[in-house]
């Protein structure tokens, strides 16, 4: 890593673009603060900024609050976990195999329309435990985007590159392990991008309907009880909770293919 | 290892024997006669150029040969047995960089010999390191293709390709797209590594420059119908040089490879080729320079 000095940090945290973003959100919790204030239309029933802050004052320093974060995560994880874990093989052996493709491609396309959420109740009457119905939803919502996205980058691999690692005299094995996984590696991280988006999506609803914790629970729960600043804690909360999780993956797939980078 | 291959200029061998090759492409009225009972055969120890205009079936013939497409009639024989799809004794370097993104250099170069699993690894790790400094690209061995120039990336691609020690190398206008100055360049490249490990080579082209410059054999292709018309000997003294280029033997040559493709592109433009317009045009200009 290169060394910091403060040249360098003046110019990547001062710059233009950083400048832009801060004046663009500093302006927007000017508005809707003045907004509450005046009691502008549509303003006028949200919390301010500056109670929106008080709520989250309040509960910071609680081990509920971050229990609700932690009970999210781990079923993000799990569920997120188990799409690609499913989803993966599943779409590489669609793209390895034409009649394994028939086979499995019409029940998937009948199946993906359905929201995960017209899933919830056949999942709670199914599984044993809630947990286990949320995971299996939030597992439905990455898993059809997982599957499309590792087909896609797998059947789109360059005709070249077959035809070199054939005439090198590649195994069917070689091909797969060194050419197919390699060039479907990129559509991989793509559809784990994509379906993490998708996975915080569906948990937050999920808890809603059934959950007694997490951020969707922390939220829905505050709209129940009458606490409207805490509700925008929830929401900002789970912002920032996805934006992790992306990030994250961006990091991860940056790192496992290190011949995508500009140079 | 690298005197071996020499050895076999002496009992010459016939690798490719192609009889009466017919290949289309699509039916019906968009049907496209690619090959038309086309006949050659390819030998070992030598370099070979196919050369003639642009779209008259040389591309299709490196497939065939590579095994990549079937033919609808006729016979591909490789060392006597009847070509059923590629095979690592038959390589093709593509016209456009083939080489494996997620691969660095020197991943790419030892990757044949890596999945053949027949060599050990500590002399394939000699032989491409040996390779990679013949072709300028020692210093490069840890990069992704996407950090070489286009030069590099052919002189990656032809190390790749000698590393199997295939009985014949198909190089596809493997300078195709590269300007003048790195043109030269990797021809030169080319000629050393060629002179220096004599492995069979067919190398297409579409300039007559390039073609004797660097060919023992010349094949003389057109389009109308898609058939090898002449084979040439080009029996200039090895290793070739530049001023070679302006030698008598030479200008003789391509003297009289240019009268055969322009009596070929005569009669083409009488059915109404439009690329043999462009041709007797840019025939009539090199003439002026040749003679």
């Amino acid at each position: 890593m290169a060394v910091w000095n403060a040249t360098k940090f003046r110019k990547a945290v001062l710059s233009i673009t950083t400048l832009r973003g801060v004046v663009s959100v500093l302006g927007l919790l000017v508005v809707w603060e003045l907004g509450r204030r005046f009691q502008l239309p549509f303003f006028a029933a949200v919390p301010a900024p500056s109670e929106v802050i008080k709520a989250l004052g309040k509960v910071i320093g609680s081990g509920k609050f971050w229990n609700d974060w932690l009970a999210s995560y781990s079923r993000v994880l799990v569920g997120f976990v188990a799409a690609q874990v499913v989803g993966i093989p599943l779409g590489l052996a669609m793209a390895m195999n034409r009649s394994f493709f028939h086979f499995a491609f019409a029940p998937l396309e009948v199946l993906r329309p359905i929201p995960p959420l017209a899933w919830v109740p056949t999942a709670i009457i199914f599984w044993p435990t809630t947990e286990l119905s949320i995971a299996f939803v939030i597992f439905l919502g990455a898993f059809f985007t997982v599957v499309l996205n590792v087909l896609g980058g797998a059947r789109n691999i360059d005709e070249r590159h077959l035809r070199a690692a054939a005439s090198f005299g590649s195994r069917r094995r070689d091909i797969f392990w060194k050419i197919v996984l390699p060039a479907t590696l990129p559509s991989i991280f793509t559809g784990m991008a994509v379906g993490m988006g998708i996975t915080w999506e569906v948990v937050v609803a999920a808890e809603m309907i059934a959950g007694k914790s997490g951020l969707g629970y922390f939220t829905w729960s505050s709209y129940v009880g009458g606490n409207y600043p805490q509700i925008i804690v929830g929401m900002v909360s789970i912002g920032v909770a996805g934006y992790f999780s992306s990030g994250a993956i961006r990091l991860l797939g940056k790192m496992a293919t290190p011949w995508q980078r500009q140079f | 290892m690298m005197g071996k291959a020499s050895d076999n200029l002496s009992d010459m061998k016939t690798l490719f024997e192609v009889t009466e090759v017919t290949k289309s492409f699509n039916i019906g009225p968009l049907r496209q006669l690619a090959l038309d009972h086309c006949t050659f055969s390819i030998e070992a120890g030598l370099l070979t150029v196919l050369i003639g205009p642009s779209g008259c079936g040389k591309s299709t013939i490196v497939n065939i040969l590579a095994g990549y497409e079937k033919v609808d009639a006729g016979e591909v024989n490789f060392l006597g047995k009847p070509v059923r799809g590629p095979a690592a004794d038959r390589l093709v370097v593509f016209q456009e960089s083939a080489l494996f993104p997620w691969m660095t250099t020197y991943q790419n170069v030892i990757y044949g010999p890596a999945v053949m699993r027949i060599r050990e690894i500590a002399d394939i790790e000699a032989d491409a390191n040996l390779l990679l400094e013949r072709v300028g690209l020692l210093e490069f061995k840890d990069k992704y293709p996407n950090q070489l120039s286009g030069g590099m990336q052919r002189r990656a691609e032809l190390a790749r390709a000698m590393i199997n020690n295939p009985a014949i190398m198909m190089l596809d206008e493997p300078f195709r797209g590269l300007d003048a100055m790195t043109r030269e360049l990797m021809q030169e490249y080319f000629l050393r590594l060629y002179e220096e490990r004599r492995q069979t080579v067919l190398f297409v082209s579409s300039e007559i420059d390039e073609a004797i410059f660097i060919a023992d054999r010349l094949l003389i292709m057109t389009n109308q119908p898609g058939q090898i018309i002449h084979t040439m000997q080009i029996d200039l003294p090895r290793p070739r040089t530049p001023d070679l280029l302006t030698s008598d033997r030479y200008l003789d040559f391509k003297q009289e490879a240019l009268e055969i493709l322009h009596s070929e592109a005569v009669k083409a433009f009488a059915k109404g080729s439009k690329a043999a317009a462009d041709f007797l045009e840019a025939y009539a200009a090199q003439s002026g320079k040749v003679s």
